[in-house]
């Protein structure tokens, strides 16, 4: 493998809290040095990207996609998402299990990591909680631990027995694993499709309650406290309620295992998006209100959600063009985090860049303990974005790499363009300057 | 509110036609009508109103088409425009339907009931029937023309399409309305539907304010697992003759179809003086004449009632 030079670029590593001017060297899909400008000692034949007047990051990991394989290659395949990924600016993303199959066993989880896929950058699969996601029995996580899985959760499927939930969360903590939380009380949601409240009742929808996700919160929350003593480890994913995410205030304080993440759609959006029945606006959990929607953002200001995840949902454009309450849920996001984190958090609101690139790096990396990612110290993976952080453009779903098109972000401005997306070594997307 | 009164105009005007000329005004154009759910009065004032002014019209009903075989409503609604349809009167299930199809086929569409979010050709059968009581003569509205009138909606409100449709209109009319029912079928925000709307759960109270009282059904088939106690509901929201008598002996009651008698309304309260359900059912060909109408005969677009 060729050596890669990185040179005069802008290198932002929060893990280690660099923010400097920095030439940094490839080699053997690692970090191989890290120096001031100019100053590599190996870069002796290296191939060089000229990064002056851009950012040198460690490459985002995404930790909550659907890749749609096994089974539903016609919305994504593991390829094209992972080419999406790339083109957003991500090396990493951790694939959910509700596949056809649902992954819930070694050979699969294998089979999504294995080359034959094609995919442009590392997926890390998760596994199912339980078997099929069915919410009763629980898999053998050590086995799916080995096979590479980063995680279990039964996301789409909320695990609704508390002797489940507890169990699942004990057998995780006993092999050192995160269960993400899709949390959502189905009983209380059933026939819905969007957030209960004024819009919801003019359009004549069927409500989610936020109670739905915030009581299920509560709920997983009681259980890690009960197993505090073992550290058991509770992820929120998709968080969308102000009172979820009061709840995950409330158990940091506490001392818990809690930890969450927020989608862009979460805190840009609101249900009034969902205008005249726009099947692009349809996800689950659902936009919220305006009130919802400011306190995801002062959450991610004040530092209590962990990490910005996409919950990348492709469908193809036959499924979301049927009425509004029976098109699936989910949006695809892949392509657009990076350009909307800079224009909204940064720019907009002020968040340093450090502080954006974390969110989307080094925080879903301890969290997934991903070693040696999220972070571009020597020995590191060789896993880089480089983008232009000033660049503004208009994002068009079409000219997407993702196969679907399902996005309420179509025709939305962005800030920051991706130059190239480096995955262990290899550049695994290159846009020209 | 120009668009309203031309509509009321022309209802008028179509209504008192002669037969014969009146159905050479869309002679041999044709209209598509599309239901997904049963109709009785909906479905057969549409296509009275359709063919009294001289179109074909063509009835696809989801149990005997395609639509069984599961055919999407894009392509159901792209298969009638083949088959030269020029207008599509829709009755759909779920609610934003008519949306749906008019994007998909870029035909006019007539929305006669889309789930539980609008049955706009209802409201305005609603409006001509009060208009008729209230202030006979009048078919140039304005924002004060119901002013001072409250029309109490009572019953199902939420799942039900014909109160949006009535509390989205008669407000813009200067009207005040008043939703009346349990918890269960009236959650609170519906108040924050728009203006002029608040909730009374009293339903004497209820009546003593009202000069118009619209009943509505229980809609079972919406229900979705809810549990109701009916004798609970009778004893709190059925509207007998005496109640009636009692607390608005002036008023008048509309209902929009169908009644279940000795539910929401006493069979004597149906068929008393004070109803004037009949009547709303023959404004419901009136005001169809002249919704299809502009359908065909304005713009392409914007057709929807």
């Amino acid at each position: 493998m060729t050596a890669l030079a990185i040179l005069g670029g802008h290198l932002i590593d929060p893990a280690v809290g660099m923010d400097a001017l920095k030439d940094v060297l490839l080699k053997d899909g690692r970090v191989a040095e890290v120096a001031g400008p100019g100053k590599l000692k190996q870069a002796n034949g290296a191939e060089v990207l000229d990064a002056a007047g851009l950012i040198v990051a460690p490459g985002l990991i995404d930790m909550h996609v659907h890749l749609r394989e096994p089974g539903q290659g016609y919305k994504e395949t593991i390829a094209t998402g992972t080419a999406a990924a790339a083109a957003g600016g991500f090396t990493s993303v951790a694939a959910m299990p509700n596949t056809v199959p649902v992954n819930d066993s070694p050979e699969i989880t294998r089979w999504m990591q294995a080359p034959e896929r094609g995919a442009a950058i590392r997926v890390f699969p998760v596994a199912a909680a339980t078997r099929g996601s069915k919410g009763e029995a629980i898999n053998d996580y050590a086995a799916m631990k080995s096979a590479g899985a980063v995680a279990v959760s039964d996301d789409g499927h909320p695990i609704l027995k508390d002797s489940v939930m507890r169990e699942a969360l004990a057998a995780a903590a006993r092999v050192g694993l995160t269960v993400i939380q899709h949390a959502e009380d189905t009983r209380l949601t059933l026939g819905a499709s969007m957030n209960l409240g004024p819009v919801s009742f003019k359009l004549g929808l069927r409500g989610m309650p936020p109670e739905a996700e915030s009581g299920m919160v509560e709920r997983d929350i009681r259980l890690v406290t009960e197993l505090r003593d073992i550290r058991a480890h509770l992820h929120v994913a998709h968080t969308s309620t102000a009172a979820a995410l009061n709840a995950v205030r409330q158990a940091r304080r506490n001392g818990l295992r809690v930890t969450c993440e927020v989608a862009p759609h979460h805190f840009l959006l609101t249900e009034e998006h969902v205008g005249l029945y726009n099947t692009n606006a349809k996800m689950n959990p659902p936009l919220r209100s305006a009130a919802d929607r400011d306190a995801m953002i002062e959450a991610i200001l004040d530092g209590v959600v962990d990490v910005i995840a996409t919950d990348h949902a492709p469908h193809a454009v036959h499924e979301k063009e049927v009425e509004f309450d029976n098109a699936p849920n989910g949006i695809t996001g892949l392509e657009t985090a990076l350009g909307l984190c800079l224009r909204w958090l940064h720019k907009e609101w002020r968040m340093p860049l450090g502080r954006v690139i974390s969110l989307l790096s080094a925080q879903p990396a301890a969290l997934l303990n991903l070693k040696g990612r999220g972070t571009l110290t020597a020995g590191s993976f060789a896993d880089v974005v480089i983008f232009d952080p000033k660049a503004e453009w208009t994002y068009r779903a079409r000219e997407g790499k993702s196969k679907s098109r399902n996005t309420p972000f179509d025709g939305w401005p962005m800030q920051s363009k991706v130059r190239w997306t480096i995955s262990e070594g290899r550049i695994a997307y290159s846009a020209e300057p | 509110m120009d668009g309203l009164s031309h509509l009321l105009t022309r209802a008028t005007a179509l209504e008192n036609e002669d037969p014969l000329v009146r159905s050479r005004i869309l002679a041999k154009r044709r209209v598509a009508l599309l239901f997904y759910e049963s109709s009785t009065r909906t479905r057969t004032s549409f296509e009275l109103a359709a063919k009294g002014l001289g179109a074909d019209t063509t009835l696809v009903s989801s149990l005997s088409s395609s639509i069984e075989k599961g055919e999407s409503l894009k392509d159901t609604g792209l298969t009638l425009r083949a088959l030269g349809a020029e207008t599509i009167i829709l009755r759909h299930n779920s609610s934003g339907a008519a949306w749906l199809l008019e994007a998909e086929t870029r035909l006019p569409v007539l929305n006669a009931g889309d789930g539980m979010h609008e049955h706009p050709t209802q409201a305005l059968l609603d409006l001509r029937t009060i208009l008729a009581h209230l202030r006979p003569g009048v078919l140039a509205v304005t924002a004060e023309t119901l002013a001072g009138v409250t029309v109490s909606i009572v019953g199902d409100i939420l799942h039900s399409r014909v109160a949006r449709s009535n509390m989205m209109l008669l407000p813009r009319l200067g009207a005040r309305v008043l939703l009346c029912g349990p918890k269960e079928l009236l959650p609170e925000l519906a108040a924050q539907a728009g203006p002029g709307i608040a909730i009374e759960r009293d339903f004497d109270a209820a009546l003593r304010q009202s000069q118009v009282v619209m009943m509505l059904r229980i809609q079972a088939e919406r229900l979705a697992g809810l549990q109701l106690d009916l004798e609970q509901y009778k004893a709190n929201y059925q509207l007998t003759g005496p109640r009636l008598a009692a607390h608005a002996p002036e008023a008048i009651v509309l209902h929009p179809g169908p009644i279940i008698r000795g539910l929401e309304v006493t069979a004597g309260v149906a068929d008393g003086p004070q109803s004037v359900i009949l009547e709303q059912v023959r404004n419901g060909v009136a005001i169809r004449m002249a919704v299809v109408e502009r359908a065909l005969t304005v713009s392409q677009q914007g057709g929807r009632a």
